[in-house]
């Protein structure tokens, strides 16, 4: 898609539209960032090289499109798999009536550049994962507003990956992609800044996401109580065992909702349980919890802030959590997450082996090196590496079934196994409480590929 | 505070149109579930069976009790490990058609630390212990399959005995267990 680079030639409206963001970048100030240079530099950064993607086009995308939009971001980009609902139309208001089962990024992308038409928002109808490090490397900044633990820890594992470090470990700063995460669950919410590498990740702080719901397998068999357990019931047995539409249980799909509805129903009245209604099986299914409009409306404004404030440098931003909770009075307050020093996603920084000559190393050499090397000391290394973006297990000796089919892999030289210059190679052993990445750097450049 | 981008800096590769680029880095997952597999400790009555050696997230574990109700039987779990482990727990399902107070025909398992009690810090091995617990001290308490757990627990002699013929290959009431002795 064409990206709009007549934005600058619409400066002069856009002073006029933009008159109070330009007294905040063009003054300095008493409070302004240190590293703050006021100067009308500052917005047309914004408007004319920043690139900004945001993840999610419901509830929290809606209101941060039009917040970004409307702070002078100019070049959008938003990513969405879904398709619009009645039932998203009460606060994710780009969206109209005969806009319902189109899809969502479209939708929005449409309504905001028309609306404001200096902006120019891409939209991106497909998963996040549809897209790898060549998309998600040209943005400056990455707002999330997800409603999934797995899709943040997705794009949160992505974005760390596209973090560069220089042979001393030290981390280049042009690779950094900051993420600005907001989440919001009924009257709470919460946003975050994430500098991946930096400051506290999602995995980091996997402990803030408030577990499943799940009952025991039996209270829900024998002793039912509440309609949830009804529900989980019918989901979790009898879905599997009669498989009423033979496809797995979508809940999007009205019929699937529909079917669990009237079995959840039967049983209900078999164990004379009340208060079931298909709005409740519809929450349990897809762990809805009600949206609370107004709260949208501010964490997105948070998190809007914070990316102004993260592209300008015009204030300090966020360190680095905000808590909001207007349930019972208004209450919020703000704390720097911590890292957890053995994170799995961001405290893995590659560890380099150097390799003399990757045609005559074997694995079993490596192995070996990994077991000597002081820097190591490993006793019984388990290795695996991405190829073509697949798993490969290279060698693990503590399973029986796995070291029977790896064992041949160890005779083979690095080059034969297909392990490239660069090549991170996953390493668990009993020595380290996590998986190590190793980098592997070959000495010399020619490698024969078999 | 780092200054993250200087003003005038382009981003230099994005590529909007491509839907590209094999993943590069393992995800967490992926790391957390190495680690247990590298470690796993199993009792002797355990192994565990990779199909395919490059997918460390779906494989069987196979319990042969030695003592016990069960003992001479052989019992096949799937084990499947999701993108949010060890957030939440992996999926594991009886592949063995088993006469079980806690384990249901279609091979649901009742233990606690596969669904409500779940924590991070458990591991693949927590979960092979539990599983091999239950063998050595059905729960009647939690009940999967009630009739066996009635069984169990108003005559213990009747219940040993149906173990022993359901893991034969018998008829147990009006559900066919297949024979499943080692
Ligand atoms: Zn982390």
């Amino acid at each position: 898609m064409e990206v709009n680079n007549s934005s600058v030639e619409h400066l002069p409206q856009l002073s006029k539209r933009f008159g109070h963001l330009r007294k905040i970048t063009e003054r300095p100030g008493p409070f302004c960032h240190a590293n703050f240079s006021a100067s009308p530099e500052n917005l047309e950064f914004l408007s004319t090289t920043c690139k900004i993607l945001i993840i999610g086009a419901g509830g929290l995308g809606c209101e941060l499109l039009k917040d970004v939009a409307l702070m002078g971001f100019n070049d959008i980009h938003v990513i969405d798999m879904d398709t619009i609902e009645l039932s998203n139309l009460n606060r994710q208001f780009l969206f109209r009536k005969n806009d319902i089962g189109f899809s969502k990024a479209e939708r929005a992308a449409a309504f905001i550049n028309a609306r404001v038409p200096t902006c120019h928002v891409t939209p991106h109808f497909c998963k996040i994962q549809d897209y790898g490090e060549e998309f998600y490397r040209q943005f400056h900044i990455i707002i999330c507003g997800l409603d999934s633990v797995v899709a943040r820890r997705w794009i949160n594992g992505m974005v760390l990956s596209l973090v560069k470090y220089d042979d001393d470990g030290s981390i280049e700063q042009e690779s950094v992609i900051p993420i600005i995460d907001g989440g919001t669950e009924g009257f709470k919410g919460n946003a975050r800044i994430i500098i991946p590498g930096l400051s506290a990740c999602i995995d980091c702080t996997l402990d803030l996401f408030p577990p499943q719901v799940t009952y025991p397998l039996c209270t829900l068999a024998n002793t039912p109580r509440l309609p949830e357990h009804c529900i989980e019931y019918v989901r979790v047995i009898q879905w599997e065992k009669e498989n009423p539409f033979k496809a797995p249980l979508d809940g999007d799909d009205p019929q699937h909702i529909l079917w669990i509805y009237e079995k959840s129903l039967e049983r209900a009245s078999q164990f004379n349980i009340s208060g079931l209604s298909y709005r409740l099986v519809q929450g349990v299914i897809k762990h809805i919890i009600p949206a609370v409009a107004s709260t949208n409306a501010v964490i997105a404004a948070a998190c809007a802030t914070e990316a102004f404030k993260v592209a300008t440098n015009c204030y300090e931003f966020l360190n680095n959590y905000m808590v909001f909770n207007d349930g019972d009075g208004i209450y919020t307050y703000t704390y720097a997450a911590e890292r957890k020093p053995d994170c799995l996603a961001c405290s893995n920084i590659p560890r380099s082996v150097s390799i003399e000559d990757p045609n005559t190393t074997t694995l079993e050499d490596l192995i070996k090196q990994l077991c000597e090397d002081q820097e190591f000391q490993m006793k019984s290394p388990g290795l695996t590496t991405l190829i073509d973006g697949k798993s490969k297990t290279l060698y693990m000796s503590t399973v029986k079934s796995i070291e029977e089919r790896t064992k041949c892999n160890l005779t083979c030289s690095l080059g034969e196994l297909g392990l490239k210059d660069g090549q991170e190679i996953m390493v668990a052993d009993p020595t380290t409480p996590n998986t190590i990445i190793i980098k592997l750097k070959y000495n010399t450049n020619e490698v024969e590929m078999k | 505070m780092i200054k993250l981008f200087s003003l005038k800096q382009q981003k230099k590769d994005g590529d909007t149109n491509s839907k590209s680029g094999p993943q590069k880095k393992a995800s967490a997952a992926q790391l957390r579930i190495q680690r247990d597999i590298n470690e796993l400790n199993l009792p002797k009555t355990c192994t565990t069976d990779f199909p395919d050696p490059d997918d460390l997230l779906n494989f069987k574990l196979i319990i042969c009790p030695d003592e016990g109700f069960y003992k001479g039987g052989r019992f096949v779990f799937n084990f499947r490990v999701g993108p949010n482990y060890p957030h939440e727990p992996p999926k594991v399902k009886c592949e063995t058609q088993v006469y079980h107070p806690n384990i249901d025909l279609e091979g649901n398992v009742c233990l606690n630390i596969l669904r409500e009690d779940w924590k991070p810090v458990l591991t693949i091995n927590s979960i092979v212990y539990g599983l091999q617990y239950l063998f050595l001290e059905p729960n009647p308490e939690d009940p999967l399959n009630k009739e066996a757990a009635d069984v169990l627990q108003s005559n213990r002699r009747l219940f040993e005995h149906n173990v022993a013929k359901a893991m034969r290959g018998n008829y147990i009431g009006s559900t066919f267990f297949e024979r499943c002795l080692k």
